[in-house]
């Protein structure tokens, strides 16, 4: 280490000049306001009031109070549906994209694939509402066959909401998974042939572990953008199970109550955290 | 002779299963344009039009316009600033030896792992009790955290060091710091300039939950839909809808044009 000279010392002054005005963002925008809001979910709510003395009741309440608990259960569980039935559905359509698709039509097949992709998320619920209520396309198509003699609604219940997010994460994991068999050299598949083994086998044994990285995460992904989600559940899902999200959206539209939310958000915050340890090594995205 | 056909229906069930993915990732955005031509007052079957009424209704909506307006001005000022902030970040990162290099880049992605509802709560929180009122430009200012990020790892990861090379001959050369950057390092990274910026423009477009927390009676599209949804299936709610899926679309086409084709020539 030779001591810096002036110019190297006002280059690195620049360079921190360069630097802290996206420190001083990120610190203020994002770092500080989830300071403040794990502050306040250790304060208290009581009537119209904020009393700022530390206390669990927040937590206390959260595993007392069983709505609260009931919602992040809901949450974990239809987040693992989706996660599981979305991976289920789009690795099969990634795989054949990438293997069966003449090369020069790939392209295009995986831009139509991901097309609606493109639609606003909100606009997107909606269009499912149109397709799941009562009244909509599939309960007119049912009235058609003569499969129901009435008008049914497949909206306002977890069914509904599953199938919003899985239409939104299939076509995100046809892409990440895509992405992944395409980068297989082939040379691999053609020493398992070479070796004897069948197709079946050559995909279970190579290829699919060879793509493990790419399905956690893309599954990873899906499952912090899911578990996160307002709009899908509210939209489609309705009021009669709630997701923590909407649990989280009632105590501050409904109550103000931004103590609870605040701890609620906390809670959301750990399981991802915990979900993230227990996939991390798999998760070994290239570092930017 | 037998050979082909008999692989072709081998081969059936493969493309029956991608029909049938594609018909499901289609049916609700065929839908939604489909009825956005509805004639009647309610977006089900059955079909009677084309009609384009409810475009007519769209376009004479100055609510709904004001919210496109907005929506449209958040995006880009948003994105504006993320990617100034990301690129001047992303400089200093990759071209000087700073302490802590990794801590810093792992600091200024961190957003990029919390859930947007979450980074919404907070700053609702902090400008609640900072007493700042809730308005587009703390919708601005919550688009920029979640694109900052985003920006940053898009422009990072594109500073080589074949550039750093060229760079180092300018200033050889004498060209002054701010020389470099603007006719040397930005010139050369103009691809992934523009890549993150429309990136930007396009997530802070569809953004909803910070731009539903943070703001109050100025709003944007997606907040505005949102309200629109209260009143039930609507066919105005389809004609809005088909006319932003218009929009994104046309967005990713120009991206695609600009920035990949260009990148193969």
């Amino acid at each position: 280490m030779s001591p810096s000279t002036p110019r190297q010392s006002s280059t690195r002054a620049r360079a921190w000049g360069f630097l802290l005005p996206a420190l001083l963002w990120t610190g203020a925008f994002f770092l500080a306001p989830l300071v403040i809001m794990a502050l306040y979910s250790l304060w208290q709510r009581v009537g119209t009031r904020l009393v700022t003395e530390f206390t669990l009741v927040n937590y206390h309440d959260f595993f007392a109070k069983s709505f609260l608990l009931k919602s992040l259960l809901n949450s974990i569980e239809v987040t693992l549906i989706v996660t599981l039935v979305s991976v289920l559905l789009a690795y099969p359509l990634a795989w054949i994209l990438a293997e069966r698709v003449p090369r020069r039509w790939q392209r295009l097949a995986l831009i139509l694939a991901i097309l609606p992709f493109w639609t606003s998320y909100v606009v997107r619920s909606y269009s499912w509402l149109l397709v799941l209520s009562e009244g909509g396309i599939l309960s007119n198509l049912l009235l058609d066959l003569g499969i129901t003699a009435e008008p049914v609604s497949f909206a306002n219940n977890r069914g509904a909401t599953v199938v919003g997010f899985v239409h939104f994460f299939v076509m995100l994991l046809t892409l990440t998974i895509y992405a992944n068999l395409v980068q297989l050299s082939p040379s691999y598949r053609k020493a398992a042939a070479d070796l004897g083994a069948g197709p079946l086998r050559s995909f279970w044994h190579v290829t699919l572990p060879l793509t493990l990285p790419g399905i956690m995460v893309g599954a990873f992904l899906t499952f912090v953008l899911c578990i996160g989600d307002y709009i899908t559940p509210q939209i489609l899902g309705g009021n009669r199970e709630l997701l923590l999200p909407q649990t989280i959206m009632l105590q501050i539209a409904r109550r103000s109550d931004f103590p609870m939310a605040s701890a609620l958000a906390m809670v959301l915050m750990a399981v991802v955290s915990l979900v993230y340890l227990a996939c991390a090594r798999w998760l070994k995205i290239d570092r930017v | 002779m037998r050979g082909p056909l008999l692989h072709l229906l081998r081969s059936l069930p493969l493309w029956g299963y991608v029909l049938l993915l594609y018909g499901f990732i289609f049916l609700p955005v065929a839908v939604l344009v489909l009825f956005s031509f509805q004639d009647s007052r309610l977006p089900v079957p059955p079909f009677n039009g084309p009609s384009l009424r409810w475009y007519e209704a769209v376009f004479s909506d100055a609510r709904l316009l004001e919210a496109l307006a907005n929506s449209v001005v958040v995006a880009l000022t948003s994105s504006l600033a993320a990617v100034v902030l990301g690129f001047l970040a992303a400089y200093a990162l990759a071209r000087h030896r700073l302490p802590f290099s990794g801590l810093l880049q792992g600091f200024l992605t961190a957003p990029l792992t919390v859930s947007y509802l979450i980074i919404a709560m907070g700053l609702l929180i902090t400008f609640n009790a900072l007493g700042v009122p809730k308005s587009l430009l703390t919708v601005g200012i919550g688009h920029v955290v979640i694109n900052l990020p985003l920006c940053f790892a898009i422009l990072y990861s594109q500073m080589g060091d074949h550039q750093a090379n060229i760079e180092r001959a300018a200033r050889d050369l004498g060209a002054r710091e701010w020389q470099v950057i603007t006719l040397v390092t930005v010139p050369m990274l103009w691809p992934a300039l523009f890549a993150s910026f429309f990136l930007s423009v396009t997530f802070s477009w569809d953004e909803f939950i910070i731009a539903f927390m943070v703001s109050r009676f100025d709003v944007t599209l997606p907040v505005e839909i949102w309200s629109m949804l209260r009143s039930g299936l609507n066919p105005k709610t389809n004609a809005i809808g088909s006319f932003v899926f218009l929009i994104s679309i046309a967005t990713v086409l120009v991206l695609d044009l600009v920035v990949f084709r260009s990148r193969k020539a």
